[in-house]
């Protein structure tokens, strides 16, 4: 679609207006609508990010599903309703309460990773480190599968093996 | 510590210095941690907060970083004070209008800062000029194993760090890069850059971070995804792949330039140069750009051996002064000195008060002329 001003470069920005009930569209190249006065982000900050995610997710679905729609957190009071309001969580506790319906979020904004696989703190307890060891390994190996590295692959099989 | 004692100077990160500083600005690592044991910011009471900047400030100020370390409560700030402290990127814009007890560590000479009660209980950073993503990670990794050994964080053996907001689950760190790719703008392909970005999974913002539009051909550069992957592959990942793609294509679009558009070049830095040395007002958006051309020429210079009329004008500025006295050179530090203190709460605070926007861009001027004009 070309641009409605110029009528030369690419639409790419679309104006939709409703005014006393009349529908009216403009189609707009990037240039056109920036000399029109049209603000155009680039780029999209982290928070709007959760909050599309949030509203593109059915808003009761998930939750209901997850059977965490009426769900209070014990420890916050904090509900899921909050949480879709204000794009933060109430305490710690949360990630637990709410685990079935954070996963979906957490797995679209994570590139579809539910496990950390990064650093530990000291004082963590030797099973939850190996734990965490377990899930970086497992991650290497589907890794060094998938770009056919089967020497790779057979190397993180066997440590896998001893921690397992 | 009084903020005057630094708002003259231009902090280390800023100096030109680094690895790959003629495009690579800075580097920064940030790492969010929460405190186990308490709620999130976003339900605790102004008591609870209090209590954990106490606990917080009390664990920081004790730490044997090897360097002098100063602490400013953000909200017994004045605004203009605020607004010097997110120019100088030693607090986020959240911070600096947050609400509620909250603060600030910062080293002296400025590569640290640990905010307290921002969108988590604790966000520690470091920043380093040019690339040097790799050093910032090993740096903010030993401060926040002193931290640990002295506070217990909320910490899943299955979603690693909690966050507050699940887009920083896991690791807690965000690696960023403070880019100048004004080659790339010139010619046409920063949209390529943007796009290729996104399609990276990275995020692209201004060079005030979050929530600011990119100026002066400056964007910051970073990593969306925290869980599922270490804090050393992402770092990994920019310093060996996403760092030397860009820097290849901007050093590419800066040789374009000097081959096919040399006259375009050469127009934009006498123009630039024309403008800051006569002009009587300039606003901070237009000092920006107009000093990010002045950067391109003398980065090209130094590092393409570029030369045109302009850039010949531009290393041996003043001349000789008609007197026989020895040429001087605008150097990247002067331009970057130039960058900062005419960013708007840096001219208010370093004149003693607040100014208009008319009465800023006459001092902004004026600073940018004695400094060209010799």
């Amino acid at each position: 679609m070309q641009c409605e001003i110029c009528q030369n470069r690419e639409a790419t920005i679309h104006l939709t207006e409703i005014s006393e009930g009349v529908r009216t569209e403009t189609h707009l190249c990037e240039q056109c609508a920036h000399e029109q006065g049209v603000g155009v982000k680039s780029y999209i900050p982290l928070n709007e990010l959760l909050s599309n995610l949030l509203s593109i997710t059915p808003k009761d679905q998930a939750s209901a599903e997850a059977g965490e729609s009426e769900l209070l957190c014990p420890h916050c009071g904090y509900t899921m309703d909050e949480f879709r309001e204000k794009a933060v969580l109430g305490c710690p506790y949360d990630y637990e309460v709410f685990e079935k319906s954070l996963l979906p979020l957490i797995k679209k904004a994570h590139d579809g990773a539910k496990e950390h696989c990064g650093k530990v703190p000291s004082k963590m307890p030797k099973d939850s480190k190996r734990q965490i060891e377990i899930a970086r390994l497992r991650r290497q190996l589907d890794e060094a599968v998938r770009a056919e590295d089967y020497e790779l692959a057979a190397k993180l099989r066997d440590k896998l093996a001893k921690y397992e | 510590m009084k903020l005057t004692e630094i708002s003259q100077s231009v902090n280390e990160w800023f100096s030109g210095e680094g690895p790959l500083a003629d495009v690579v600005i800075s580097s920064r690592v940030r790492l969010a941690r929460n405190l186990g044991g308490h709620k999130f910011l976003a339900c605790c009471s102004a008591a609870e907060k209090s209590q954990i900047l106490k606990k917080l400030k009390d664990v920081l100020m004790g730490l044997h970083l090897g360097e002098e370390v100063f602490y400013i409560g953000v909200d017994k700030t004045s605004a203009l004070e605020r607004r010097f402290l997110v120019e100088r990127h030693l607090i986020s814009q959240h911070h600096a209008f947050g609400k509620g007890p909250r603060g600030a560590v910062i080293a002296r000479r400025e590569f640290f800062t640990a905010m307290i009660n921002e969108e988590d209980h604790l966000r520690l950073q470091i920043l380093k000029g040019g690339c040097q993503l790799r050093a910032c990670l090993e740096q903010i990794n030993r401060i926040d194993d002193m931290v640990e050994q002295q506070v217990e964080y909320a910490f899943s053996p299955v979603f690693g760090y909690l966050t507050a907001c699940p887009t920083n689950l896991g690791t807690g760190v965000r690696v960023s890069v403070m880019l100048h790719l004004p080659a790339l703008k010139m010619t046409g392909h920063i949209e390529k850059f943007l796009n290729a970005a996104k399609a990276l999974g990275l995020a692209v913002r201004g060079l005030f971070g979050e929530g600011t539009e990119a100026s002066g051909d400056f964007y910051q550069l970073s990593n969306q995804i925290t869980l599922g992957v270490s804090e050393n592959d992402i770092v990994q990942r920019f310093e060996e792949n996403v760092i030397p793609e860009i820097v290849e294509y901007e050093h590419a679009a800066r040789k374009r330039l000097l081959s096919d558009q040399a006259g375009v070049l050469d127009d934009k830095i006498s123009r630039a140069l024309a403008l800051l040395k006569n002009a009587n007002l300039i606003s901070s958006q237009e000092a920006l750009f107009l000093l990010s051309h002045i950067r391109l020429g003398l980065n090209m210079h130094k590092h393409q051996g570029a030369s045109t009329p302009a850039i010949e004008r531009l290393c041996c500025l003043g001349g000789d002064g008609g007197d026989g006295g020895a040429k001087k050179e605008v150097s990247i530090a002067t331009v970057n000195r130039l960058f900062m203190l005419t960013l708007p709460a840096h001219l208010q605070l370093n004149y003693g008060k607040e100014l208009d926007s008319t009465h800023r861009d006459a001092l902004r001027a004026q600073i940018i002329r004695s400094a060209l004009n010799g």
